[in-house]
Order: C-alpha cells, then structure tokens, then sequence
C-alpha cells in the first residue's frame, strides 16, 4: 500500500486559493519534503493529510483511509507535529507521554522516548518552562508514543537555534532508519536537502517543482554556466563574436550557458581576442538554492504576470506570525 | 465508545496542572471560605445583641427591673451611662445613634399609675434603631400590663427558629456561588485558550474524543465544588454555628450544579471568537446571575420584577434547591428544583458536546 496518495486537491479561504490542485504520492519508507514560502499552503495541505482540514476538492487517501471521514482511525496510526506545538502548559514531557500512552492504550517507556529525542534532562520540567526547542522535542517524543509508520511534522524547527534544529533533526534521520514514513514541511532550504529523499517546492497553493534535489536541478536549473569576472565591453564583444548565450548582471559578472563543455573553449578563445581586462573564472551550476529563488521569488501567476514577491535571498529565516 | 480508561487519565492531568496553577486554586476553593469569612463576620455582628447607651436618672427599683427585662431580650445591650454627662454627646463620642433616658421618679411614677415617657433616641435609616425601639416598647407594653392586671394576658413564649441566624442562609447562597463561579470561569477561560493554541488540534490527534474531555472537566469541577463545599461548610458551622443540615438530598446539586455551569462555561468558550470576548461574554452571564439568584441576600429582599427575572436564571433553582435541603428540610421543594436543574444541565450539556468542536472545516 502506498502510504500517502493525493490528487488535485483544493481549498479555498474565500477568495484565496490556500492549495490549488496538489498531487503527488509519497512510498513507503520515503521522507518527503515540502518546501515553500510562507503562505504558500504547506501547513494546510498537511493538516488535510492529517484530517485536521476538510478540503474543497480532490481525492486523499493516507494508509488507505480518508483523512477527514475517517479521522478518528487514522489519528491511532500516525505521527504528528502540528507547527508550533504546544502543550498544556503545566504539564512535564514525562507526565504528557504518560498521558498520551493512556489515551492510545499503549504501553511504553517512556525514559526510552525521552532519550531517543534528547530530552532526558527535561522530563520533569513543566511545559511553561521548557525552550523551544525542547518543546518541540516533546512534540516528537509525544508523536512517536504509538510507534506510526507515517508521521507528519509540520516546520518541525522553525524558530529554533541551529544546536536544536540539529537535533531535531538526528530524530528525524533516526525515523528513516527505522523504515518510517515522513511528511515534513519547511521553509529552510538545507532542512529539505538535508533530510529528504524528494522534495516539492510549494508556492501559491501550488507545486511548482518535485522531485530529488538532482532532479530538480537538471529540470529547473540553468545547466552548467562560465562565469568571468568582466566589463559590460567584454560581454558584448563576446556575444558578438559567439554563437553563445551571453549574460550581464551589470556588476561585472559575465555568465555564459554552456550547452556542451567545449563551448567554454569558444569562449575564452573570445576573450582572449577582445584584449579587454578579465578576472577571475569559474564553471558553476545552479544549486537547489538558485533553482527555489528562481522558482518562487519570480514565477508567472494565472495571468501571466511576473510576480516579484521575495526580493530578499533564499534564506528566508523569518518566523512565521 | 466512551473509555473511562481515557476519562480518568484526562482528569488527573488536567487535575494536576490545576493544583499546579495557584490562581485556579484560590479561586476555586480558597476565595468561597474567604467570602463566608467575611460575610459571616459582618453579618453574624449585627444580626446578635444591639449596643444601647442607657442613662438610667431614676433611683428606684423598677428602672433597674426594667434595665434587666431589656438585658434578657437578647437582642439589647445595655451600656449604662453616667447620670451627669449628656446623652447625645455620649451617642456622638462614639458614632453610634441608639440609646434611652429613663427619667427621674420612673419608679415612683410607675406605681402610682402616672404616665412616665422614656426617651429613645435613635437613627430611622439604621435598622439596628428599629429593633431597639421595638424591644422598648414591648418591654413597656410588659410592665404596664402587669401593672394594671397582675397578671400577663398575652405572653410571649420565647422560641427559636432556625433561619433566624443570617449565616445558615448564607451558606446555601455561597455554595451556589461556588458552584457557579468556579466552574464556569475556568472552562470559559481553558475553553477558548485552548482553541486560540490549538490544543483542540492537538487533542483530536489522539483517540480521546470531545465528550470524554469534556467529561473528565465535568468530574474535575464537580470533585473542587464537593470539596469547597465541605471547607465553607466546615467553617459555617464550627465558626459560626450555622444551623444547616446535610443529608444526601445535596448530592444531586452538588453533581448538576458544576455540570450544568461547566457545559454553559464551554458553550460560551465555543462560540466566541477569542479568549477576551469570551471572558467579557462569561462575566456578563454569571455577575447578575450571582447577584440575582439569591446568593448573598434573600430574594424575597428583591422588588417583584426582579424576583420574576430570577426565575429565568439557573442558579435560582440551585440556591432554592439547597435552601430547601439545609435550612427548611422541604424535599418537596428541593425535588420540583432538581427536576428543573436537571433538565437545564442535559440541556446545556448536549449543546455544548454537539458544538464543541475538535477541528475547523
């Protein structure tokens, strides 16, 4: 059985199309990775995976089951972290795993689970107390209490210190070695590259490009380029005397597209003609980080118009709300 | 489907982290005692014997019998003052606005058969002034009687009857309050924090369902209001000496009561939009409900409309009800009144089980 099937789905907040014709299916054992800017769905197109949101149109099965008819089984099965996760506030993570073996009827260690997501010191402390990052960590301790093979964990380290996202994400990678199925939504790009075996990049409500960092890479991405440090003279005479796609970015780098290797050879054999002063020299291709830029912060809407949205670099570290 | 395994694990978190939540606490079973510390005091004074400034200008026999007659009332003090200062400079010094004059030759007079007037000051806006009033003159009617006939015609037989002391009133009228105040605060309160932090959200992610949890608050609140029942009770009766009695016709109010205002406290939480309007909306619903339901004055205090409003508010049956049950011992009462309580809690208790919910469409 696959474990996560969805297609077209949709949903609407009036007028704002939050998820807009989603598909993709996730396999057994895959951790899959849904990157985006903010707002662009991610949390409520997981929460329609996990039943927590009913959605306008579309079909989902999740462990062969329709996570919003029958919610209520399909909570017993799987994992969840909802974003910002949050407890009741005079509760210790010992006492909630405690709490949360009760309700499923499971029996556990819980000196077990508060190891496997580093939060032995804290068990005592009570959830008002805790950091961050700690209180996410109890989202995953309290997520794996009955031992799912799926789980869904919504921006599981937004907003944590780089020492916490690492542990978090040791968790994570700890799930894969256990054959686990994860779902996992983030806007930080290394988190995606990371963790995940497939990524799909999320923007408007819709999944502008999926597949394996490499993948995405070679569909999105602009292919290996020669980059000279130049003048704008040096660009133009290089252009003229090539058959070569030539680029200036109007701060005296030059990037040319190569489509085969020997191309760079053309190249620089124009260079060397103009007599124009030149720098330095590299061949680079574009990275997850260029093909995301360029997939979210200039895409084309329903219209056809050009969106500039986030001006700013990939790294959008901001916190949501 | 309902699991008493889930209940109970929900209701000794949830317990936990209220006992762990010193607000909650105070306001759930210290504040009641503090209220009937307070109102016992207050009330427990001026309900006992009157302070009077006596000035007794008379020498004969029949002004100290009649002084005695005055002490043995019960209900008059008398604090003699000396014959050469001034009454109403006494009653000034001292602020207070009831006292007597006896005159000179009030023996003498009286057996003879010549009219004497005894002066009593007093203050009409002060009810302690009737009381004083009323003692003297039934005391005069008693000596001028004996004096013409020898013999009483009409007697009084003292007798005491147990609502007499303000404080057996008030204890039923503070345990509604209770039951009221604690329950319906809390869950308005952790009903729409809840929902503003997802903890719904959280919730419905684990087999416990809507009607368990809210079970399990039903059992927390009935477990404080039984509990703070026992302290105001406790020292309503050895502070106090409250007159009330407890028998098992209590149970049903103190079971009804925190159900029916936790299920009110959870639709309230419900249906507002966030923690502050449904705080406002909470207040609004339970401040003139208190006030009105007969909590720390009679009802038959009230002007006629507001007594019909009262009829309306569900507290009203409850403080009846328990009126009923420890201060008249009538169990017909207090049957029509859990009747009526029982009715109003299944009611409210359905709607707020039907819309409450876990998730957002």
């Amino acid at each position: 059985m696959i474990p996560v099937e969805i297609s077209s789905i949709k949903k609407a907040y009036g007028n704002i199309k939050a998820v807009d014709g989603v598909s993709f299916s996730v396999k057994k054992g895959e951790i899959f990775a849904l990157l985006g800017p903010n707002g662009a769905g991610k949390t409520t197109l997981i929460e329609i995976m996990e039943g927590l949101r009913k959605r306008d149109e579309g079909a989902v099965k999740i462990l062969g089951l329709d996570p919003w008819e029958n919610g209520y089984e399909l909570h017993r099965k799987i994992g969840v972290i909802p974003q910002d996760f949050t407890f009741f506030e005079k509760t210790n993570p010992r006492e909630a795993i405690k709490y949360y073996a009760d309700l499923f009827g499971v029996s556990v260690d819980s000196d077990d689970i508060l190891r496997e997501v580093l939060l032995e010191d804290s068990a005592g402390v009570i959830f008002e107390n805790l950091s961050g990052g700690q209180k996410q960590k109890m989202g995953l301790a309290l997520s794996l209490v009955n031992s799912p093979e799926l789980y869904f964990l919504d921006e599981p380290t937004t907003g944590l210190d780089p020492n916490a996202r690492r542990a978090i994400w040791e968790v994570i990678r700890g799930l894969r070695g256990k054959g686990k199925t994860v779902i996992l939504t983030t806007h930080y790009l290394d988190e995606a590259q990371q963790l995940s075996d497939r990524v799909a990049i999320m923007n408007h409500g819709r999944i502008v490009a999926m597949g394996t960092s490499d993948e995405i890479i070679a569909e999105h991405g602009s292919g290996e380029r020669l980059e000279i440090h130049g003048t704008k003279e040096l660009a133009s005479y290089v252009r003229a005397n090539t058959d070569l796609k030539v680029e200036y970015n109007g701060k005296g780098l030059i990037s040319i597209a190569l489509k085969e290797k020997v191309d760079a050879l053309a190249a620089l054999e124009a260079v060397k003609q103009s007599g124009l002063d030149w720098g330095e020299i590299q061949t680079r291709r574009d990275s997850l980080d260029d093909v995301f830029v360029k997939l979210v912060s200039g895409i084309m809407d329903e219209h056809g118009e050009i969106k500039a949205e986030s001006k700013g670099n990939n790294s959008s570290n901001q916190r949501r709300r | 489907m309902v699991s008493a395994k889930r209940i109970l694990s929900d209701l000794r978190l949830f317990g936990r982290g209220y006992l762990r939540n010193r607000v909650g606490l105070f306001f759930g079973l210290i504040f009641p005692v503090i209220l009937i510390l307070l109102f016992g005091a207050i009330f427990s004074a001026s309900s006992g014997t009157v302070n009077v400034y006596v000035q007794n200008q008379d020498s004969g026999p029949i002004s100290t019998l009649f002084l005695d007659a005055l002490n043995h009332t019960g209900t008059i003090n008398v604090q003699l003052v000396n014959v050469s200062d001034s009454l109403p400079q006494v009653l000034r010094d001292n602020s207070v606005g009831d006292g007597i004059v006896i005159p000179e030759n009030f023996s003498l007079n009286y057996l003879m058969g010549i009219p004497v007037n005894i002066t009593v000051y007093g203050n009409p806006s002060q009810s302690s002034s009737a009381i004083v009033s009323g003692t003297v003159s039934a005391v005069a009617n008693e000596f001028n009687l004996q004096h013409y006939n020898g013999s009483m015609i009409i007697g009084l037989t003292p007798a005491t009857f147990t609502l007499s002391k303000y404080i057996d009133f008030l204890i039923p009228g503070l345990i509604g309050f209770s039951i009221l105040v604690s329950p319906m605060f809390s869950v308005v309160s952790i009903s729409s924090e809840y929902k503003k932090m997802k903890l719904f959200k959280q919730l419905s992610l684990t087999p416990l369902t809507k009607m368990e949890w809210l079970a399990s608050k039903v059992l927390w609140y009935i477990f404080l209001s039984t509990l703070s029942f026992l302290l105001m009770t406790a020292v309503g009766v050895f502070l106090f000496g409250a007159n009330i009695m407890l028998t098992v016709w209590l149970i049903p109010f103190l079971i009804l009561g925190p159900m029916l205002f936790a299920s009110l406290g959870m639709l309230v939480g419900t249906l507002t939009k966030n923690p502050d309007t449904a705080a406002v909306i909470g207040q609004v619903i339970t401040f003139p409900m208190m006030f009105l339901s007969g909590t720390f004055f009679p009802i038959s205090l009230m002007p006629e409309y507001l007594r019909t409003t009262a009829h309306v508010l569900p507290l009203y049956y409850i403080i009846e009800g328990l009126n009923a049950v420890m201060v008249y011992a009538n169990y017909a009462q207090a049957l029509i009144d859990i009747a009526v309580v029982t009715v109003i809690t299944v009611i409210l208790f359905v709607a707020a089980a039907k819309l409450f919910k876990w998730r957002e469409d």
